[in-house]
Formats: C-alpha cells, sequence, structure tokens
C-alpha cells in the first residue's frame, strides 16, 4: 500500500498540481481536494498520512496571507486536524500552505494542546513581491522531511509576505529545540529575499513532523526545472537527474512507510 | 445597530516596508517635511447588536481571532449607535 498524501485546496490554491505531481515521483497516491468536501465530510482526512497545504493566495490572501484558510481550518475541522496530528501524521506547508500553519499555531507550536499564533509571516522588507532563486543552508533539525538532504540546496521563493518574525523567547525557543530547519544562505538582500528573523527560510514543530517552508520544492524535482539547466550539462562532469526539492517528498513517504503503514 | 470604525495598526517596533516606501514617494513628490509614515487596515463594520457592551466584546472578539495579526499588529475602535 502506498502512502496517502491529501492536497488541500480552496479558491486561490495555485501549486497544487505540482505538489501532486512532487508526491507522485516520490511514490505516493495523492488527492486533490477541496476543504469543503472535508468540512462536509464527504472526505476523510484520517483517510490520508500525510495533509500538504500548497502555495497560493487562498481566500486572495485577503486581510492577511493565509489568515481565511487557517480560520477555516482551526474552527471547521478542529477535530480531524488534532486528531491527525495526535496520530503523528506528517503535515507540510509551503509558501502560502506555510502562512497558513503558522497562522494556525501548528507551526511552531507548543507545549499545549491549543492552537496559538506564536509566529508570523510579514511583509518582505523590500515591500514588493519577490521571485527568485535561492541559497539554502539544510540545519540540523528534528524534521522528518529533511533528512539526508544536502547542506546546501537551491529553490525558488515566490512571494511577498515571507519575513518570518517572530517575539525573541520564541526564536530562542526554535533554536534551543532545534525546529529552524532551512536558513537563507546569506543575510543581505536579495539572498535573504524578505528580511526574515535569523534568516529563517523554514521551520518545523517540536516533533518535526510538522514543516513549513517558503521557498517551494516542489518546482524543482527534475534538473530541467533548475533555470539554467542548459548551462549546467554543458559545463558540469555530473549534472543530477534529480533536482533538490524531491528528496523532501521523499522523505516524507518513506517515513510514511516506515512508521504508519 | 452599532457600527464600528476598526484601525489595525503594526505595533510600534516592527519593521513597515510599505511605509518606507510611501515616505520614499511623498519626498519624490516634494513632500519633505514627511518624517514617518505607517501603514494599517481600517474596516467598518456594522454589527446588529442590542446594547454598546455586547458590540464591544463582539469587535474584540473579531479583532483577536481574525482581523488583527496578534504577533505584529494592534487594534483599536469606535463604535457609533446607527439607523
Amino acid at each position: 500500500m502506498k502512502p496517502r498524501v491529501l492536497i488541500l485546496r480552496t479558491a486561490g490554491t495555485n501549486c497544487d498540481a505540482e505538489t501532486d505531481m512532487a508526491f507522485q515521483f516520490a511514490g505516493a497516491d495523492t488527492a486533490l481536494v477541496h476543504i469543503q468536501h472535508l468540512i462536509s465530510d464527504k472526505v476523510n482526512l484520517a483517510d490520508y498520512q500525510i495533509l500538504a497545504i500548497p502555495g497560493g493566495f487562498s481566500y486572495g490572501d485577503d486581510i492577511a496571507a493565509g489568515i481565511l484558510l487557517a480560520v477555516e481550518m482551526k474552527h471547521k475541522l478542529t477535530n480531524a486536524l488534532n486528531r491527525f496530528v495526535e496520530d503523528g501524521k506528517l503535515i507540510i506547508g509551503i509558501c502560502n500552505g506555510f502562512q497558513v500553519l503558522v497562522r494556525t499555531g501548528l507551526l511552531p507550536g507548543n507545549d499545549t494542546s491549543e492552537m496559538t499564533q506564536r509566529a508570523t509571516l510579514a511583509m518582505n522588507t523590500s515591500a514588493k513581491f519577490e521571485c527568485r532563486w535561492v541559497d539554502l543552508e539544510t540545519q540540523e533539525s528534528l524534521c522528518v522531511f529533511t533528512k539526508g538532504v544536502k547542506a546546501q540546496v537551491y529553490l525558488p521563493v515566490a512571494h511577498a509576505e515571507g519575513r518570518f518574525t517572530a517575539p525573541a523567547n520564541v526564536l530562542s525557543e526554535l533554536e534551543a529545540n532545534h525546529q529552524v530547519v532551512f536558513r537563507y544562505a546569506e543575510s543581505r538582500y536579495p539572498n535573504n529575499p524578505n528580511g526574515s528573523d535569523s534568516n529563517i527560510a523554514g521551520i518545523c514543530d517540536a516533533t518535526g513532523k510538522i514543516f513549513g517552508l517558503m521557498p517551494h520544492p516542489e518546482r524543482f524535482l527534475t534538473k530541467w526545472n533548475h533555470p539554467r539547466w542548459t548551462r549546467l550539462v554543458k559545463t558540469q562532469d555530473t549534472c543530477s537527474e534529480e533536482g533538490d526539492g524531491l528528496v523532501i517528498f521523499k522523505n516524507a513517504v518513506n517515513y510514511v512507510k516506515a512508521n504508519l503503514l | 445597530m452599532f457600527l464600528a470604525r476598526v484601525y489595525v495598526t503594526l505595533k510600534p517596533a516592527v519593521n513597515d516596508p510599505q511605509g518606507l516606501t510611501v515616505i520614499g514617494g511623498l519626498h519624490s513628490l516634494g513632500y519633505e517635511t514627511v518624517e514617518d509614515v505607517r501603514i494599517g487596515k481600517y474596516l467598518e463594520i456594522r454589527v446588529a447588536a442590542d446594547a454598546l457592551t455586547q458590540a464591544e466584546s463582539e469587535v474584540t472578539g473579531m479583532c483577536d481571532r481574525l482581523l488583527a495579526n496578534p504577533v505584529i499588529e494592534d487594534y483599536r475602535f469606535t463604535l457609533e449607535q446607527v439607523e
């Protein structure tokens, strides 16, 4: 039996097809499910082992990025979501999905079961939408999605509200608990595209099973996704067939095979 | 019926890149007197509450749960009884 991934859709989601393909490449069974189908019980979240909240502009990012989907998940899927987390299943939020996880309080999470927002993704310091490829440094963390990921990876970002910020005590807690998963490799703009505190690009919860990041791993699955792949194949002895992002999805699928099936 | 006028603003210590951009724009137009700009949100909400205290409590809940970001924003509001 293959791990089952639910890719959550709603109005404004626009990276669902790529995320679906990423998990299929990684060997999972996937389903693109609209949130209304979960709310109306047409689809049962408990039938899946991985929940993926893809990028996009859910509900037009009205009020603030991700907040309306976060409120909907918190208040209309409370029991299903709590059970999913309690069962030790995996959740990944990419870009807008990361914003949603932070606004629900699932990230960075805390030692109580109540979902309380403790961090946020604010407007980029450049005051504009940033769409570029960036180098990321993989941190030693608890995250099950990044086991064996190479020390430096190259992924694209595309966001206006990506500046990770949190009160000093929350930032210290993230460092102490090894919850910082990815940092932008340089602190200066544009390599840190948004001005995030401590160059944070992705974090996980204290169990390592809930993971959110602003860069888009689903946009770098094969070498042909690389912006300079035609030059790389000519100039480098080895040009990996696999993009830097794919391993994140494979790790999730392998974790489920080993622990949840 | 009450009309709530809600102002959501960034906390004083939070960097406001959009505000800084607007300062640059105003300076370009010659408004050299501009020293600072902070951008926020303004909402008008009509609340069908019977009493002021009920309207106050409901609007506070709306701000805490949806309209303001507790990590980086503050809010304040006024309430006016309307037809």
